[in-house]
């Protein structure tokens, strides 16, 4: 690991001063960013060390009926909040079907947004990443790539990203409060994460320094809390990225789907929201065709880079699953196998 | 440059002058504290050899810098035991055969302390499996670490000693 000044800020605005200087990184949990500096693959020549931060750890109620989560609140903590959980269940399954248990009581919710792919041609210092180090190509477009993305990549870069957290979190349309040097903004978290285009190395939209210090809820989040999944099929049950993941919320009143959100993870170089198919069973019945349809829909414009075509039909399935559960109450508790599709089915409407 | 921390240790604390922010808690522990207990299997979070609890909670100590954790309390397998008398755990490892080389288990042992503390898997054997998922045994030991972890459950939320259950029961015996 290159050596790095060690700093560590007792303010936001100190924090946001020293990481303003290039080569410098923030450090909250370091379950990514320890791993990546191990490998030589991230280097910095700073780290400021954000985790002892005051008042970033708070889950808050807010008055007109969202939530603010504070950057550095635990993914275990998050997951198992109660409150939390029940009014968003998809985000409670999505941290709990991602990572261990040891890195879920580290990882913070801020390091979870801005986590770097697993593409292990990135990973690879042998190995030509455009990502890593632009221009150089990208070893991924031949070699192992069946898990690579079929939504939103370029020859560039096919690399997804891997967050289980910001797939319901773009269904839920959830914010960012970013902190800058010139003050605080907001983005969307669909609108956080840019595509890689010809500049794969530009992951996001912060500016060097910006600091994420909250995620916001807005109020109508919780309307989708009795009709709300998580779906992840992964290469094992446990402790693996998805291959794809699909968060559902539906709000269903007398029969009918009146509102719907619906976004892709595994997929894409982002969290993939699926506006085209919210439209298509909003309005609906819930009805295995009209499942179908809307699956069709979120993947018309996939097409695969490589040896992946099996993970576009895979997604179709996966959101029709997803979308089937969701029509059934939301369970009490997080099932023992969180986001498993081998988990049991109970009373869910068959699709096919 | 100096980065002076203090942590307490197993009860035990400490004064440490790093001279690097590199040092990882994992390597501060066994190359500068000398608890080798607390194993390097991967070294990157995968594997959970590494496993401690800090300030009750298990982590990975390989994916944490030192420097990060001045003040903080760890409990490493050097400390569960009450001098002769092994925690709750160890003893439900050996009666289950919940290893063979023995290489993960400290890592294996912490983890599922660490489990049972958080409270969520019970005596659910899917959700004790699923919770010490982020702890590989290669000996394939899988079958008996979750039989001991369950049977360790019920004895520490029945234990004769109500702290034992505690990380900081280590911390009260050392006072």
């Amino acid at each position: 690991m290159k050596n790095f000044e060690y700093v560590r800020p007792a303010t936001i605005s100190e924090a946001v001063a020293a990481a303003a200087e290039p080569g410098a990184a923030y450090l909250a949990g370091g379950t990514n960013l320890l791993d990546l500096m191990k490998g030589g693959i991230v280097r910095p020549n700073r780290l400021v060390d954000i985790s002892h931060l005051p008042g970033l750890d708070r889950i808050e109620r807010l008055p007109d009926g969202g939530t603010r989560i504070g950057a550095l609140v635990r993914n275990a903590d998050l997951a198992h909040d109660g409150e939390f959980a029940k009014s968003y269940p998809a985000i409670a399954e999505a941290l709990l079907s991602g990572a261990s248990g040891q890195l879920r009581n580290a990882a913070t919710v801020g390091g979870n947004l801005l986590q770097r792919t697993r593409c292990g041609y990135f990973y690879d210092p042998a190995s030509a990443c455009n990502k890593r180090e632009p221009g150089t190509g990208c070893d991924a477009r031949g070699g192992e790539n069946r898990l690579h993305a079929v939504l939103g990549w370029s020859e560039a870069c096919i690399a997804t990203h891997p967050s289980d957290f910001c797939v319901p979190l773009a269904a839920l349309d959830a914010v960012v409060e970013i902190e800058g040097r010139t003050g605080r903004r907001e983005v969307t978290v669909e609108a956080l994460h840019r595509l890689p285009g010809d500049t794969p190395e530009q992951e996001n939209v912060l500016l060097p320094g910006e600091l994420i210090v909250a995620v916001r809820l807005p109020k109508e989040a919780r309307t989708f809390s009795h009709h709300a999944r998580y779906l992840k099929v992964r290469e094992r049950t446990s402790f693996a990225f998805a291959v794809v993941s699909a968060a559902v919320g539906l709000r269903i009143e007398q029969g009918t789907i009146w509102d719907a959100r619906l976004a892709l993870g595994g997929v894409a170089p982002k969290p993939w929201r699926a506006h085209a198919a919210e439209k298509i069973v909003e309005g609906c019945v819930p009805d295995a065709a009209t499942f179908r349809r809307a699956a069709e829909a979120a993947l018309a414009d996939a097409r695969p880079c490589g040896d992946n075509a099996f993970k576009i039909e895979l997604a179709k399935r996966i959101i029709v699953r997803a979308l089937t559960l969701a029509i059934s109450e939301t369970a009490e508790r997080v099932a023992a196998l969180p986001g498993s599709p081998f988990a049991p089915v109970a009373g869910a409407l068959h699709a096919s | 440059m100096k980065f002076p921390i203090t942590l307490t240790v197993n009860g035990v604390p400490h004064s440490i002058d790093l001279d690097d922010p590199r040092v990882t808690l994992l390597d501060l522990l066994r190359e500068r504290l000398h608890l080798t207990g607390t194993k390097k299997g991967c070294d990157r979070g995968q594997c959970g050899a590494c496993t401690v609890i800090l300030d009750g909670r298990r982590i990975n100590s390989c994916l944490t810098l030192a420097v990060s954790h001045d003040g903080a309390d760890v409990l490493t397998i050097e400390g569960v035991a009450s001098g002769n008398e092994l925690h709750p755990m160890q003893a439900a490892f050996i009666a289950h055969d919940g290893l063979q080389c023995g290489f993960c288990t400290p890592g294996q042992i912490m983890s599922a302390i660490g489990l049972v503390m958080e409270g969520h898997a019970g005596d659910d054997p899917e959700r004790v499996r699923e919770g010490m998922s982020g702890n590989l045994c290669r000996c394939g030991a899988y079958a008996g670490i979750t039989e001991a972890v369950l049977e360790a459950q019920r004895k520490m939320a029945n234990p004769d000693k109500p702290d034992l259950a505690k990380p900081d029961h280590v911390k009260e015996r050392a006072a």
